[in-house]
C-alpha cells in the first residue's frame, strides 16, 4: 500500500473553555476519498482549517507524504504541497472576474495575457467538472449566481499550475448546487480519486457521503470515533455513529408533561416552507422550544422572522454571537442590562438611575453576575458572564417570549447549568422560550423540539419522544428523502 | 447588443462620463469661448492635482479605508516643494519621500492594530498642518524651475491638462485594473479573508497601497505648486473631501474593492468643472460649496436609481 497523503496525529486546538479538537489522529491515502461526517461542534470544520493551514493546533503532528512539516505548517506550507480546501463559506473576491480569481490561488501566472491563461486554466477544469456550465472567464464573480460561485471555487481548488494538487477538501461543496451539478461534481471526485488524488469530503447528505466515499470518518465531541471503509456503514450505523447511543432516554421523559394545551403563543414557519407543507413552528406559554439541526439550515432566519413578527415589547432576544451583536462594549454591565427594559424605568425624558441599579441588582443576585460592582464596563467580565448579562437583559425585560440564538457558544459548564436553571424557572412562571442550539445535551432542557434541514422543518419531536438518533435522522438527508 | 448597453454594469461604468459630457455641454452652451484650446486649457488646469490626489485617495479606498490626511498632506507636500526643494533639492527630496514613508507606515500601523483609518488619518492631518506650518509660516516661495516649465507645457492641438489627465487614468489602470498583483491588491477590498487564505501577505498589500496614496498625494501638491508658483499650508484643506466625492462620483465604493482609475480621474474633471459651470452662472462663491454639493447628490442618486434597477433583476 501507498503511504499516507496526509497524516495527522494527535492533533488538539481550544479555543478558550472550548476544546474543539481533542486531539484527533487522521490518515489520508492516496487515491482515496474520505468523507468526514459529525455533528455539529464535533470538529470537523476546524480540523480541516487546521489541514489547511489557516488554523494553527495547540498541539500534535502534522505529516504531508511522509515529511514532518508541523513547525511552522500554513497556508503557503500547505499549498506547495498540493493541498487545496473549498471553505463553507465561500472564498471567493466578488469584485474580482473569474480568471483574476484564479490568479489569486496560482501565483506562478504572471506576465504577458495572464489574464487569458488563468481564464483557461480555470475554464478548462469548469468545462471538466460542470460540462455545458456558460460561465465566462472575464464574468466577474458578484455577478454571478451562489450556485455558480460555488462551481468557480471548486474549478479553483482543482486547477493545477506548478504544483500538483494531491488533496482536496471539500466542505458542504453542494450546498448551493443543484442535484444534477451536484451528481457531476461528485462523479469528478471518483475520476480524480482514480487518477490518484485524494479528496475530503464533508456533507449532511449521507447518501452524498455513502455513495462517493471510499473511507468514512465519524468525529464527536472533537475526536475520531470511528474510520471505517464506506461499505461497512448504512445510514443507520453512521447516524448511530455520531451520536452518544447509550444516553438515548433521557431523565425528562419519564415525568414529561405536555403543555400544548390552549392557544400557543406565537406560531410561525419557516421562510423557505410553503403554508400547509410540513409542520408549523408553535410554542405555548411555558414552554421551552427547541430548534435543531446542523448549523445554518434555516434556525437564525426563523429566529429573526419570530422577532420581527412579534416586536420587541412582546419578544426578546438573547443574541448568540456576544461580540458582534450582543453587548455594548463601552457600557456598563448595569447598562448593559437595563437596555431591554428602559420604556419601563423612563420617568418624563430621563432614565430613572435607581430602578436602573435596582434590576442591575436584582439580576447580578438572580442569575449569578460576579463582578464587584455592576458599574463596571462589561467586558471587565468573562464571556461566560457577559452571556449571563444578555440573558438578564432579555430575562429582565417584560417580554413573555424569549428567543435564543444558539446563546451558550463558548461558555463555560457551569455558567450553563445556572442559565439551564434559570431557563425553567422562568418557564414555570409561563414565559415562553424558543431557543436554538447546536448542542444536543441542550435539546433535553426544552419541552419540544423542531429540527431544521435546508430551511425547512423536518421533524417534530416532543421531549417524551427525543432521541438524539432521531434528531440527527431528521438533520442529516439522504437524496431519497 | 441594446440589452448589453442597457445593463445595470454598463449604465453605472458610463454615468460618470455621461455627467461629464453634460456639464461640459452646459458650460460651452453658457460660455462658448471655452470651447478653444485655451478656454479649456484654463477650466481644467486645475483638474490635474485634484485628479492626482483623488487617485491617491482611491488606492485607499479600494482596501476599505479611507484618507482623511490628503488635503493636509498635499499641503505640506506643496510647502516642500515651494522652499526646499528649490534651495536645498537633496533635503527636498528627502522630505518627500518620508512624506511617502510615513504613508507606508500608517498602512502597516492600522492593519497591525487594527485601528481605524478615519481616526488615524484624522489625527496625521493635524500632524502634516502642523509640519507644513513650521516650514512655511506663511504663503510665499517659489515653483521649481521644471515643474512650472512642465505645468504650463503648450501641447499642439490637445491642451496640456487633457493629455496630462488621460496618461494618468492609463497608467494606473493599467497598474491596478489590468497587472496580475493589481488583482491581488483590489481582491483584498473584495474579501481580505480569501487573500489572506491563498497565502498572500495583506499587511504587506495596505503597505503598498498607502504608499501609492503617499507617491500619488506628492504628485498632487508638486502638480499643485508648479500651477500656482507659491506655497501655503492651507493651500490643499479642500482637497480631502474633494477627493472622497471625485472618487465616490467616478464609481468607487467606500467597502468591497469596487474602484475605477479612469473613473476618478473624470470625477475629478467633473468636479472642477462644476466650479467653473457655477461661476458660469453667476453664482456667488459663496454659494458653490453647496451647489457643488447638490450636484454630486444628483449623481449618487442616478447611482442609486440604476443599483435598485440591478436588484429587480
Amino acid at each position: 500500500m501507498t503511504s499516507p497523503i496526509v497524516e495527522l496525529d494527535g492533533v488538539a486546538r481550544s479555543f478558550g473553555a472550548v476544546q474543539a479538537l481533542a486531539g484527533v489522529d487522521l490518515a489520508v491515502d492516496a487515491g482515496t476519498c474520505l468523507g468526514l461526517v459529525g455533528h455539529n461542534g464535533a470538529g470537523k470544520s476546524t480540523l480541516m482549517q487546521v489541514l489547511a493551514g489557516t488554523l494553527a493546533p495547540d498541539r500534535g503532528r502534522i505529516g504531508v507524504a511522509g515529511e514532518d512539516l508541523t513547525r511552522g505548517y500554513d497556508v503557503v506550507t500547505a499549498q506547495r504541497h498540493g493541498i487545496r480546501c473549498v471553505f463553507q463559506e465561500l472564498s471567493l473576491c466578488p469584485n474580482l472576474t473569474v480568471a483574476e480569481n484564479a490568479r489569486v490561488l496560482h501565483p506562478s501566472i504572471r506576465g504577458r495575457a495572464w489574464r487569458r491563461r488563468a481564464g483557461e486554466l480555470v475554464g478548462a477544469v469548469l468545462d471538466q467538472i460542470f460540462p455545458r456550465h456558460g460561465i465566462a472567464a472575464d464574468a466577474v464573480v458578484g455577478d454571478l449566481s451562489i450556485a455558480r460561485r460555488q462551481m468557480v471555487e471548486i474549478a479553483r481548488a482543482f486547477s493545477v499550475t506548478d504544483v500538483p494538487v494531491r488533496l482536496v477538501i471539500l466542505d458542504e461543496p453542494t450546498s448551493s448546487l443543484d442535484a444534477l451539478v451536484a451528481e457531476q461534481l461528485l462523479a469528478f471526485v471518483r475520476r480524480f480519486v482514480a487518477e490518484g488524488g485524494s479528496t475530503i469530503l464533508i456533507s449532511h447528505l449521507l447518501g452524498e457521503i455513502l455513495e462517493t466515499a471510499d473511507r468514512v470518518v465519524v468525529m464527536r465531541d472533537g475526536l475520531v470515533v470511528e474510520s471505517r471503509p464506506a461499505g461497512d456503514f448504512s445510514r443507520e450505523s453512521l447516524v448511530a455513529a455520531m451520536g452518544s447511543v447509550a444516553e438515548a432516554a433521557s431523565d425528562r421523559a419519564a415525568g414529561f408533561v405536555s403543555r400544548r394545551q390552549g392557544e400557543p403563543a406565537c406560531r410561525a414557519r419557516p421562510v423557505g416552507q410553503g403554508a400547509g407543507e410540513g409542520p408549523e413552528l408553535l410554542a405555548h406559554p411555558g414552554e421551552v422550544v427547541g430548534l435543531a439541526g446542523l448549523a445554518g439550515h434555516g434556525q437564525t432566519d426563523m429566529l429573526v422572522a419570530l422577532f420581527e413578527e412579534l416586536g420587541p415589547r412582546r419578544s426578546a432576544l438573547v443574541a448568540g454571537d456576544r461580540q458582534t451583536d450582543g453587548i455594548f462594549p463601552l457600557w456598563s454591565i448595569a447598562a448593559n442590562i437595563s437596555v431591554g427594559s428602559l420604556r419601563d424605568m423612563v420617568r418624563g425624558l430621563l432614565i430613572e438611575r435607581g430602578a436602573e441599579t435596582e434590576l442591575a441588582d436584582e439580576w447580578r443576585r438572580r442569575i449569578g453576575i460576579r463582578t464587584p460592582d455592576m458599574k463596571d464596563n462589561i467586558l471587565s467580565l468573562s464571556g461566560g458572564n457577559q452571556q449571563k448579562a444578555l440573558f438578564a437583559r432579555a430575562l429582565g425585560s417584560t417580554a413573555r417570549i424569549v428567543l435564543m440564538d444558539d446563546p451558550m457558544r463558548g461558555v463555560d459548564v457551569g455558567t450553563k447549568q445556572e442559565v439551564y436553571a434559570i431557563i425553567r424557572a422562568e418557564a414555570a412562571k409561563g414565559r415562553t422560550f424558543v431557543w436554538y442550539t447546536t448542542e444536543m445535551d441542550e435539546l433535553a432542557h426544552c419541552d419540544h423540539v423542531y429540527v431544521f434541514r435546508d430551511g425547512r422543518i423536518t421533524a417534530e419531536l416532543a421531549a417524551d419522544a427525543l432521541t438524539e438518533e432521531k434528531v440527527l435522522h431528521a438533520s442529516f438527508a439522504d437524496e431519497a428523502a | 447588443m441594446t440589452r448589453v448597453l442597457l445593463a445595470p454594469r454598463t449604465l453605472r461604468a458610463i454615468l460618470p462620463a455621461v455627467s461629464l459630457a453634460l456639464l461640459l455641454a452646459a458650460i460651452f452652451w453658457l460660455q462658448p469661448r471655452t470651447m478653444s484650446y485655451t478656454g479649456l486649457n484654463l477650466m481644467l488646469n486645475l483638474a490635474i492635482p485634484i485628479a492626482l490626489a483623488t487617485i491617491a485617495q482611491m488606492f485607499v479606498l479600494c482596501v476599505n479605508e479611507l484618507d482623511l490626511s490628503i488635503g493636509a498632506y498635499v499641503g505640506y507636500v506643496a510647502c516642500v516643494t515651494a522652499t526646499w526643494l528649490v534651495d536645498n533639492p537633496p533635503l527636498g527630496i528627502a522630505a518627500l519621500l518620508a512624506g511617502i514613508l510615513v504613508y507606508a507606515g500608517l498602512g502597516a500601523l492600522i492593519h497591525l492594530r487594527n485601528l481605524p483609518s478615519i481616526v488615524v488619518t484624522l489625527g496625521m492631518s493635524f500632524v502634516w498642518l502642523g509640519v507644513a506650518v513650521l516650514i512655511l509660516p506663511r504663503p510665499g516661495g517659489t515653483s521649481p524651475e521644471w515643474i512650472r516649465w512642465l505645468m504650463k507645457l503648450h501641447t499642439p492641438v490637445v491642451p496640456f491638462p487633457i493629455i496630462a489627465a488621460t496618461v494618468i487614468a492609463v497608467v494606473v489602470h493599467v497598474a491596478l485594473m489590468r497587472t496580475a498583483y493589481g488583482s491581488i491588491l483590489r481582491g483584498a477590498g473584495g474579501n481580505p479573508r480569501a487573500i489572506d487564505r491563498a497565502g498572500w501577505s495583506l499587511l504587506k498589500i495596505k503597505v503598498v497601497m498607502f504608499a501609492l496614496a503617499g507617491l500619488f498625494g506628492m504628485l498632487a501638491g508638486m502638480a499643485l505648486i508648479g500651477l500656482t508658483t507659491s506655497g501655503d499650508a492651507n493651500i490643499a484643506a479642500r482637497y480631502t473631501l474633494l477627493s472622497i466625492a471625485g472618487a465616490i462620483l467616478g464609481g468607487c465604493e467606500f467597502v468591497g474593492g469596487r474602484v475605477s482609475p479612469a473613473g476618478a480621474v473624470i470625477g475629478a474633471i467633473t468636479l472642477t468643472l462644476a466650479g467653473s459651470f457655477l461661476s458660469f452662472l453667476r453664482i456667488s462663491p459663496d454659494w458653490q460649496i453647496g451647489a457643488t454639493g447638490a450636484i454630486l447628490i444628483l449623481v449618487l442618486a442616478l447611482r442609486a436609481l440604476i443599483n435598485r434597477a440591478e436588484e429587480r433583476r
